[in-house]
C-alpha cells in the first residue's frame, strides 16, 4: 500500500494533507504489520500449503527424510499435508502404515536409532496415546541414557487439540503434557510462516521434536514474505515471537489461540488497553526470557491455551512469571484454558468448553482494573 | 587326531618355562583350520519353513572361543550377583547366566555391522558386542567410565559403532525398535540384519504384532528371536500364553524352534534366519533356555520353580558344560587346561571390578548433559530451580 501511496505523490496528482493523512494511517497499520515481521509482500500460503512445502523441499534436501503414518501415502494424507509426495518421492519415503500407532512409532523410532530421519504421522495427536511409551520411553529419554551414543532425529506430527464437533475421544490438547518431558521438544505453529519455519526446524533437529499442528488452521491464509518461500528458511527452536506490541497486558498463547488473542487484542484496543501478545512456538523449550520481559514492560499476564486448565501451559507459565518476575507483576496472573470437562458434542456445550475471545478479552480487563468487583460465587 | 596328541606330548615340557597362555596358543596354531563336525542337541522344527540340518562344521579355535566366551560371561554375572548384594549395584540387576549360548552363538553366525537389541537382560549381549568387562562392571555400578557414563545402568548398556542398540526396560518396546532397525537397514540397502531379542513374557505384547505385521508387509531383514526361559518374572508360560509354541505366534510368518542351550544350534538357526531375512522378510527364532538366576537380583527364582528343575538343568543342558565336553571329547584340551582358563577369567573379572571400583562417581555437571543433542543453551532445573540452574549445550 505504501508504495502505491509513493508512486501517486511522484507523478504530482495528490493533495499533500490528504497524503499526510494517509501515510499515517498506512504508518499505524504497519506498525501491526511490522510487529508481526510480514514484509509487504502480496504472496499468501495456507498453513496447509506451508506444511506441504516444508515437507517437500526437506525430502529433497536430505534423502534420510522419509514420511510414514496412516494415509500418508495413496489417500494423499487424511488432511492432505502430504499431498503429492507420493508420486514425487515414493512409497520407499512415504510409507503407508496399518492402523498400528504403538507399531509404527516404535519402527520410527528404530529407524532413528540406526540414522534416518522420520517424520511420523498422528491422524490426531490424540492417536498418540496409543504410541506415547516410544515417544517417550524409547525417543526421548535415549540420549540421555546412552550419555549421546543413541540420539533419535524423529519427528512426531499431527493435529492437536479441538476440531470442530469431534467429541471427547478426538479433541485433546497434548501440549501439557509432551512439554513437561525432558529430551522431547515440542513445538506449536500459528501462522503459514510458523508452520514452515518451525517444521523445516524440527526435521533439521537431532532431537526427538513433537510437532502440534491444529486442525481449523490448515485451510487459513497467511502472508508469506520471500524469505520465508526460500528453502532455506528456517526458524529458531525456543523463540517466542511478540505477534503484536503494546505496553498494558501480556497475552502468551500458542496454535489457533494466537489468532484468538490478536482478535482479542484489536477489541481491547478499541477500550484503550494495549495488549501485546505472544505467539509461544515453543512449548518446550518455552522462551521464559522473551515472557518475562514483556511482563516486566506490562506488569500484566492472561495466559491463554486450548487445553485443560490443570498442570497445563498456562500454569507453567504462571510459575515461571512468579518465580522470575514477582515484583513486576501488578495483578495475579489470568489463566484463560479449555473447560475441564471432556470435549462435549452440542454445538453450544462445545463453545463453552473452548476459549472464545471474549473469554480473552474479559480476563485481560479482569488483569488491568483490580478494581472490577469479581462474580459472585455461588 | 595325531596332531592333537602331539601337541599334548609338547605342551608338558613347555608348560613349566612358558606362561600358559602362550603354550595354548602354540597349540591352536597347528589345529585351528581342522574342520570338526558337531550335531546339535535336538533336531530343529520349523514353522512354514524348512529347518536346517543339525550337522554344523567347527573348529578348535571356534570351540575353544566359545568356551572363553560363555565362561567369561557366566563369572561375569556370578561376580554382578556379589557386587548387588554388596550394595555397590544398586535398583535393577537382571542376570543370564544359563543363557550364554544364546549370546555367544549368535555372535558366531552374524558380524557387527548386523544389529541386536534386547531388552534389560543385556549384559552379556553387550560383551559379545565387543563391550569390556570393565565397561560393564563401571556402568552398574553408576561410574563415570562406564559404557553409558553411569547414566543408564543395568537395563542402558548400548555400543552403537558395533551395532548394538541397548539396553531398554519396556518389556515389548524393544521389538518395534529392532524392526526399525531393520527398516533403517533396506532403506539404506544394507545387506544386514536386525536382531529383536525378547522373552517369552514379551511374546505376547500387541506391539510385537504389530511390527511383525509391518515387517512382513514389507520384507525387513528382521529377525525376532524369542529367549524363552519358559518365565516371564515369576509367571509360567503356560499360564501367560494360551500358546507357547513363540515360533509358531508368527502365524504367517516362519519360525524355527532351537536348543537355546546348545552354542552351535543357536550359530546354525541365526545363520539361518539371517539367509532367509535378507531374501524373504522377518523370520522368530525361539530359543528353549533357562536362567538360573530368578527374574532379577530381588527374586529368589525359587517361588515359581523347584530348586530340582533348577539343577536339573544345570546338570543335563549347561551351556558351557556341553562345550567343555566337546572340547575333551575331541582333544582339544585338557580339563586341567580348561579349568586353568576359568580361573584365568576369574582373575581377569577381578582385576576389571577393581578397575571398576578405581573409576569416580559421575561429576554433577553430568546430570545435565546429553538431555538434546543441541540444547540451544536453553535451561534447566534442578530440584531447587533457584539453587541449581544448568545451560543445556
Amino acid at each position: 500500500m505504501l508504495g502505491i501511496v509513493r508512486r501517486r505523490i511522484a507523478r504530482g496528482g495528490v493533495n499533500a494533507s490528504i497524503v499526510e493523512q494517509s501515510l499515517q494511517k498506512i504508518r499505524n497499520q504497519s506498525l501491526i504489520y511490522a510487529s508481526r515481521s510480514y514484509s509487504s509482500a502480496s504472496k499468501e500460503m495456507t498453513v496447509r500449503d506451508a506444511l506441504n512445502s516444508a515437507l517437500d523441499e526437506e525430502m529433497s534436501a536430505d534423502p534420510k527424510v522419509f514420511v510414514m503414518g496412516e494415509e500418508v501415502g495413496e489417500y494423499q494424507g487424511a488432511y492432505k499435508i502430504t499431498k503429492g509426495l507420493l508420486d514425487k518421492y515414493g512409497p520407499e519415503r512415504v510409507v503407508d502404515t496399518p492402523i498400528t500407532e504403538a507399531g509404527f512409532a516404535g519402527i520410527g523410532v528404530g529407524a532413528a536409532y540406526h540414522g534416518l530421519r522420520p517424520v511420523v504421522e498422528f491422524m490426531t495427536f490424540n492417536f498418540s496415546m496409543q504410541a506415547i511409551d516410544h515417544i517417550i520411553n524409547s525417543a526421548a529419554k535415549s540420549n540421555y541414557m546412552s550419555a549421546g551414543q543413541i540420539s533419535v532425529p524423529i519427528v512426531f506430527r499431527g493435529p492437536n487439540g479441538a476440531a470442530a464437533g469431534v467429541g471427547a475421544q478426538h479433541s485433546q490438547c497434548y501440549a501439557a503434557w509432551f512439554g513437561a518431558c525432558p529430551g522431547l521438544k515440542v513445538l506449536a505453529p500459528y501462522s503459514s510462516e510458523d508452520a514452515r519455519g518451525l517444521l523445516k526446524a524440527a526435521i533439521r533437529d537431532p532431537d526427538p521434536v513433537v510437532f502440534l499442528e491444529n486442525e481449523l488452521l490448515y485451510g487459513e491464509s497467511f502472508p508469506v514474505s520471500a524469505e520465508v518461500l526460500d528453502s532455506s528458511f528456517c526458524l529458531p527452536i525456543g523463540k517466542a515471537k511478540i505477534e503484536r506490541e503494546g505496553k498494558d497486558v501480556t497475552i502468551t498463547a500458542f496454535s489457533k489461540m494466537v489468532g484468538y488473542a490478536l482478535k482479542a487484542a484489536e477489541i481491547l484496543a478499541k477500550e484503550g488497553i494495549s495488549a501485546e501478545v505472544i505467539n509461544l512456538r515453543s512449548i518446550r523449550p518455552l522462551d521464559r526470557s522473551t515472557i518475562n520481559a514483556s511482563v516486566r514492560k506490562t506488569n500484566r499476564l492472561v495466559t491463554v491455551e486450548e487445553g485443560f486448565p490443570q498442570h497445563g501451559v498456562g500454569a507453567e507459565i504462571c510459575a515461571s512469571v512468579v518465580e522470575e518476575s514477582f515484583e513486576y507483576l501488578d495483578a495475579p496472573v489470568e489463566r484463560i484454558a479449555g473447560a475441564d470437562v471432556p470435549m462435549p458434542y452440542a454445538a453450544n456445550l462445545e463453545r463453552m468448553a473452548v476459549p472464545q475471545i471474549e473469554d480473552i478479552v474479559r480476563a485481560a480487563k479482569r488483569a488491568c482494573y483490580r478494581s472490577v468487583p469479581l462474580a459472585a460465587t455461588a | 587326531m595325531a596332531l592333537t596328541h602331539r601337541s599334548t606330548n609338547l605342551l608338558k615340557p613347555l608348560s613349566a618355562a612358558v606362561p600358559f597362555t602362550s603354550s595354548l596358543r602354540r597349540l591352536f596354531s597347528t589345529d585351528d583350520a581342522t574342520a570338526i563336525t558337531v550335531e546339535t542337541s535336538v533336531p530343529f522344527t520349523g514353522h512354514k519353513c524348512d529347518p536346517p540340518p543339525r550337522t554344523i562344521d567347527t573348529t578348535p579355535k571356534e570351540l575353544m572361543t566359545f568356551f572363553r566366551d560363555m565362561a567369561t560371561m557366566r563369572r561375569m554375572e556370578i561376580a554382578a550377583d556379589s557386587l548387588y548384594k554388596a550394595k555397590l549395584i544398586r535398583g535393577f540387576c537382571h542376570l543370564y547366566d544359563g543363557q550364554e549360548a544364546v549370546a555367544v552363538g549368535m555372535e558366531a553366525a552374524i558380524t557387527k555391522k548386523d544389529c541386536i537389541i534386547t531388552a534389560y537382560r543385556d549384559h552379556c549381549i553387550f560383551l559379545g558386542r565387543g563391550g569390556t568387562l570393565v565397561e560393564a562392571f563401571t556402568e552398574l555400578m553408576g561410574r563415570r567410565d562406564g559404557c553409558s557414563r553411569g547414566k543408564g545402568g543395568s537395563m542402558h548398556f548400548y555400543k552403537k559403532e558395533s551395532g548394538f542398540y541397548g539396553g531398554h526396560g519396556i518389556v515389548g518396546a524393544q521389538v518395534p525398535l529392532g524392526i526399525g532397525l531393520a527398516f533403517a537397514q533396506k532403506y539404506s540397502k544394507e545387506e544386514h540384519v536386525a536382531f529383536a531379542l525378547y522373552g517369552d513374557g514379551a511374546a505376547n505384547q500387541g506391539q510385537l504384532f504389530e511390527a511383525l505385521n509391518m515387517a512382513a508387509l514389507w520384507d525387513l531383514p528382521a529377525i525376532l528371536v524369542c529367549e524363552n526361559n519358559h518365565y516371564g518374572m515369576g509367571t509360567a508360560e503356560w499360564r501367560a500364553a494360551k500358546s507357547p509354541a513363540y515360533y509358531k505366534r508368527g502365524d504367517y510368518v516362519p519360525g524355527l524352534k532351537v536348543d537355546g542351550m546348545d552354542a552351535f544350534a543357536v550359530k546354525q538357526a541365526c545363520k539361518f534366519a539371517k539367509e532367509h531375512a535378507l531374501k524373504n522378510g522377518p523370520i522368530i527364532l525361539e530359543m528353549d533356555t533357562y536362567r538360573y538366576h530368578g527374574h532379577s537380583m530381588s527374586d529368589p527364582g525359587s517361588t515359581y520353580r523347584t530348586r530340582d528343575e533348577i539343577s536339573g538343568v544345570r546338570q543335563e543342558r549347561d551351556p558351557l558344560e556341553r562345550i567343555r565336553k566337546l572340547i575333551l571329547s575331541h582333544d582339544i584340551a585338557t580339563e586341567k587346561e580348561l579349568k586353568d582358563i576359568e580361573k584365568e577369567i576369574r582373575k581377569e573379572v577381578d582385576e576389571a571390578i577393581a578397575q571398576a571400583k578405581e573409576s569416580p562417581m559421575p561429576d554433577p555437571s553430568e546430570l545435565f548433559t546429553n538431555v538434546y543433542v543441541k540444547g540451544f543453551g536453553v535451561q534447566s532445573f534442578g530440584a531447587d530451580r533457584k539453587e541449581v540452574r544448568a545451560i543445556l549445550p
